[in-house]
């Protein structure tokens, strides 16, 4: 099982994060296309490499934060943002 | 073969002056404490062990350890007990498996007559068509199932789970093993070694040499002065990412299994070597065995495996077993030796007699064959650690290439060495595991923000200049030149691997699918490189071209319930659940919580709800404290409705849409101060919302001052409901004007309850009654509820429960998000669109809702079945007309003892959602019935005269 850096609480099984999915901006919603609202939704770059995705340390510290990983090797890059927007794709 | 106890042997595990009696086939037997079953029975002379799994051929000890195939064997109600490596005990009622109508006779054997008829795909290909046989096909294959029989009245075991964190484990106890773990606890870690047997020691417990006995000692004694935790028949099943591991303990002195959970932060692999059988003609019958089940008979247990043998020897092992049986008084037909192209071709003669017919057609009488061919390297915890072993062909076996840094081999999974340079080669793996560990941990300590300070610069990641161990030459020995089996727990021969190959499952992964090679209970650790040598010799190629497959885990089997195991999952219930419990509840787990259904006869508390008052305790309902400036704006981005102007004391209704505009949750939020609010949620979004909540505020509105607080578990939550609630109130507040006026339909007041203070009262209510919804300081909630009852008993108080919640909002209408609606369904198809205020500047699920403003949706409608004695199942379909084209379905429905009718809930499609609609709904039982839409959702009271009231 995958430890995952919270940047309060340390390194955390992965079970007591909830996954958030990778990073991504949230279009203005009184001006987005249909198309570039569910590519909000439902599109995922899902590289096999580094990727800045967010956790919820849910059963900890109860942060939201994002993080570099690289989806291949499940290496952590530091550091972690806390409080990171979810638009704050590296 | 005749295989009979002998005289003492210094090295055996046995205690002679502890017999026990067990029973075999109905028949009694005995052996001694430190006995396998397997040792027992081969001890007394017996023979057969168990028939094979598709051709009923008869069996005997192969390996005589765990990995055994053929010694599968049924212990009273324990199906699938492995008799070469369960110890013995007294009483135990052993029977063997898959023969009928006995182990020496099976009428089954037929099959092996039609063996050629049985090969590879046999069951793919002939019992495909016509499918409307299946189930005879499938009644008669299931008598020829192999494995034990599961008694259905076994009473539930307990099984344990623990949860630990050592620096090191080391997996496997050999010399290496236990060198390693040495090593590593002297240098500071904390150490776990885990040996799969019932003691520790290795090859070095079956080997009769006076070096081994010594060292063996000398380890042992070092081990138990040692700090290192020692775990033995146990197994680590399976490595994860990071090094947590799965261990599985059968020792465990309570509980029948117990999984442990390791977060290691170095893993040693250390399982030594399994040995290989051989493939040739008549390889798998009784008599045949391994070199390793040879010397484990000899010096474990005192066994003397047979009376004359012929030994084909390809390596020192194999010597070695000539020296022991020969001291046991076997005699040696003759030594064939593989390293000088001596080989066997397959074996003639009938019970007992084990005739080795050798490569010149020689035939050497014997009742016992002993083969020494080769070694398996059990991979496995470096394919899990994404390794890919390479296959050596001057070793004849696989090793370790390239496994992550913090996983490392030593001991004959790493090469070959004397005693003295596995020992050596064990040490530096320790020292070097410690060193990384001590790394490791460092790392962890120093990036964990609350940890303790922790010393000094994190060490660098030590370099591996452990000396490699050598690789002995050995020939590579997998098939003679007949066709013998590959795989004896699933009767696959060399031959069906050949066909399969043929027919295109060329590729190792494949053929293995195909066939069911190294697929049954001895999982590859015997089979799995003949198989791949079998492929090879098809394909024309080499074994590293064809490759290996890939080990997965679970490294040997444990039970389901090691893994089921003992559940860690809370159960909540509220404060007034032992009033409850005293008061002929009966219960319904939903989510964590345990909740009252109902006290008896829910019918009856609608009733009293209706026409008196009655208590429900809705604790679970979710409820957040929200404080600060910005609430209002955190309300109306997060539900569909507006939110600026709500006055204090006001609550509101509120709908959430998740961002595709799919109804989230719904709820009442009151204004409880300037800047202090309260937001209930459903009782099953509770966690759900609350971290819905933080997400946008942490990541899209951080700049928002708004803080949260879950105070779900902090107030005991009672529903107060009926015509007779206000006057039931009346007897217990203080501090508060309950008149109508004053306090009227959807506002909330603080209030002193039954003298309790600082409770929240609000004016809402989900029955469709007059009612008062009080939120309590948790402690207080027993004292409270025992009060109102107490209070209320002369008007008529009663408990009531979900069940009858759940029957009196469904004839009020009141839809339940994830019951009513599912995933699909957007905020406009609840009835509710007009909430939706699209003027907004922003609101999670904007766009889509906007869009779907202009769609036509399914709609949730209340629908009344025209026979009111009929309540259709919940998902029943609404169909057209006699066709079964869907239109909808039923969502809900219950008989309404209000009404005295049935009455539902039910999704349809827009052009069916008019007042009026008459619908076709399919039951279950394939029965159509008529059924009508309704106007509004609330089949009883739709103006809401009453809660208003």
């Amino acid at each position: 099982m995958l430890l995952v850096p919270c940047p309060n609480c340390g390194p955390r099984n992965s079970t007591d994060l909830r996954y958030g999915g990778e990073s991504h901006a949230r279009p203005d919603p009184n001006t987005a296309s249909p198309a570039e609202w569910r590519a909000y939704l439902y599109l995922r770059d899902n590289p096999a490499g580094w990727l800045r995705e967010n956790w919820y340390c849910a059963s900890g510290c109860r942060r939201w934060f994002s993080i570099e990983r690289n989806t291949a090797t499940n290496e952590f890059r530091d550091p972690p943002l806390p409080g990171n927007k979810r638009g704050g794709a590296a | 073969m005749t295989m009979s106890r002998q005289g003492v042997q210094p090295t055996e595990v046995i205690d002679r002056a502890a017999k026990l009696r067990f029973r075999w086939n109905g028949k009694r037997f005995s052996g001694f404490e430190g006995d396998t079953i397997a040792s027992a029975l081969a001890a007394a002379g017996e023979q057969i062990f168990s028939r094979s799994m598709k051709y009923h051929r008869p069996r005997g000890i192969l390996t005589a350890d765990y990995w055994d195939p053929n010694l599968m064997v049924q212990v009273g109600d324990d199906p699938n007990v492995r008799a070469g490596h369960r110890l013995l005990e007294s009483g135990m009622d052993v029977r063997s498996q898959n023969a009928w109508p006995s182990l020496n006779r099976d009428i089954k054997a037929a099959n092996s007559l039609l063996g050629r008829f049985l090969t590879a795909g046999f069951y793919y290909k002939t019992f495909m068509r016509p499918q409307w046989l299946w189930p005879t096909y499938e009644r008669v294959l299931a008598t020829f199932a192999p494995g034990g029989k599961i008694d259905l009245d076994t009473p539930h075991a307990y099984h344990d789970k623990r949860y630990t964190h050592p620096d090191v484990v080391v997996a496997g106890a050999g010399p290496a093993g236990i060198e390693a773990a040495l090593a590593a606890s002297s240098a500071g870690a904390s150490v776990m070694l885990v040996s799969h047997e019932h003691s520790v020691g290795g090859h070095l417990r079956y080997s009769s040499a006076a070096a081994d006995q010594a060292a063996l000692a000398e380890l042992r004694t070092a081990l138990d002065a040692s700090d290192v935790e020692v775990l033995t028949d146990s197994t680590v099943t399976g490595r994860y990412e990071d090094n947590w591991l799965g261990i599985v303990q059968r020792n465990h002195p309570i509980a029948v299994e117990r999984l442990i959970k390791a977060r290691a932060k170095t893993l040693v692999a250390a399982p030594g070597l399994i040995e290989r059988p051989y493939v040739f003609e008549g390889n798998d019958r009784p008599g045949v065995i391994t070199s390793g089940a040879a010397r484990r008979l000899v010096n474990l247990w005192g066994v003397k495996p047979g009376e004359r043998a012929v030994v084909f020897s390809a390596n020192a092992e194999g010597d070695a077993a000539v020296a022991d049986l020969e001291r046991v008084g076997t005699e040696i037909a003759a030594v064939i030796d593989g390293r000088t192209g001596g080989s066997i071709s397959s074996t003639r003669g009938s019970s007992r007699a084990v005739d080795a017919v050798v490569a010149d057609g020689a035939s050497i009488g014997a009742d016992l064959l002993v083969v020494a061919a080769g070694w398996t390297a059990p991979t496995s915890l470096l394919n899990m650690a994404g390794d890919r072993p390479v296959y050596d062909p001057a070793a004849a076996r696989f090793f370790p290439s390239d496994p992550p840094s913090n996983v490392l081999a030593t001991g004959g999974l790493a090469g070959d060495a004397g005693l003295d340079g596995l020992r050596q080669h064990g040490a530096a793996t320790g020292r070097l595991a410690a060193a990384r560990a001590a790394a490791v941990r460092h790392r962890l300590q120093s990036r964990t923000a609350r940890a303790l300070p922790v010393d000094g610069d994190e060490p660098a990641w030590a370099p591996d200049e452990r000396a490699p161990l050598g690789r002995d030459p050995h020939p590579e020995l997998y098939r003679a030149d007949t066709h013998g089996m590959v795989d004896m727990s699933e009767d696959i021969s060399s031959k069906d691997l050949v066909a399969a190959a043929h027919e295109g499952y060329d590729s190792v992964e494949l053929a293995k699918r195909y066939t069911t090679a190294t697929m049954g209970p001895s999982q590859g650790k015997l089979e799995t490189v003949n198989t791949v040598a079998a492929i090879a010799e098809a394909r024309g190629e080499t074994i590293s071209q064809v490759g290996t497959t890939v080990w997965r885990p679970p490294y040997a089997p444990l039970t389901l319930g090691a893994l089921a195991g003992r559940m860690f999952e809370p159960v909540r219930v509220s404060s007034i659940h032992p009033w409850h419990e005293a008061n002929n509840v009966s219960i319904i787990q939903a989510g964590q919580w345990l909740r009252p259904d109902h006290y008896g006869d829910p019918a009856a508390e609608v009733r009293n709800v209706r026409e008196n008052v009655g208590l429900i305790d809705v604790t679970p309902l979710g409820k957040l404290d929200l404080r600060g400036p910005d609430v209002p704006k955190l309300l109306s981005l997060l539900y569909v409705n507006k939110w600026m102007k709500l006055g204090v004391g006001r609550v509101r209704y509120g709908m959430m849409c998740a961002e595709d505009g799919v109804v989230l949750d719904d709820g009442v939020t009151g204004r409880l101060g300037e800047d202090h609010y309260m937001m209930s949620t459903t009782s099953s979004g509770a966690g759900g919302v609350w971290e819905w909540v933080e997400n946008w505020l942490q990541t899209e509105r951080p700049d928002w001052q708004v803080h949260v607080t879950p105070v779900t578990t902090a107030y005991a939550s009672i529903n107060v409901a009926g015509p007779k609630s206000r006057e039931l109130m009346s007897g217990v507040c203080e501090g508060v004007d309950l008149d109508a006026e004053a306090f009227p339909y959807m506002t909330v007041r603080e209030a002193t309850v039954a003298g309790v203070a600082g409770c929240f009262m609000w004016r809402i209510g989900f029955t469709g009654e007059l009612s008062f919804e009080l939120h309590v300081p948790a402690g207080h909630g027993l004292h409270v509820w025992e009060a109102l009852m107490e209070a209320g008993s002369d008007l008529g108080v009663g408990p009531f429960g979900l069940e009858g919640q759940r029957v009196m909002r469904l004839e009020k209408g009141h839809f339940i998000v994830g019951q009513d609606t599912d995933g699909l369904t957007l905020g406009p198809s609840t009835g509710l669109g007009s909430l939706i205020k699209l003027d907004k500047d922003d609101f999670a699920g904007k766009p889509e809702l906007a869009w779907a403003a202009d769609r036509s949706l399914p709609m949730v409608v209340a629908i009344q079945p025209d026979d009111p004695d009929v309540v259709p199942e919940e998902a029943a379909q609404i169909v057209r007309g006699d066709t079964n084209e869907i239109l909808g379905r039923i969502t809900s429905s219950r008989y309404s003892p209000t009404l005295n009718r049935s009455i539902c809930l039910g999704q349809v499609e827009a052009d069916l959602a008019a007042g009026g609609t008459k619908v076709t709904v399919l039951l279950e039982s394939g029965e159509r019935i008529g059924a009508t839409v309704i106007d509004h959702h609330a089949h009883f009271d739709p103006a809401g005269e009453r809660l208003r009231g």
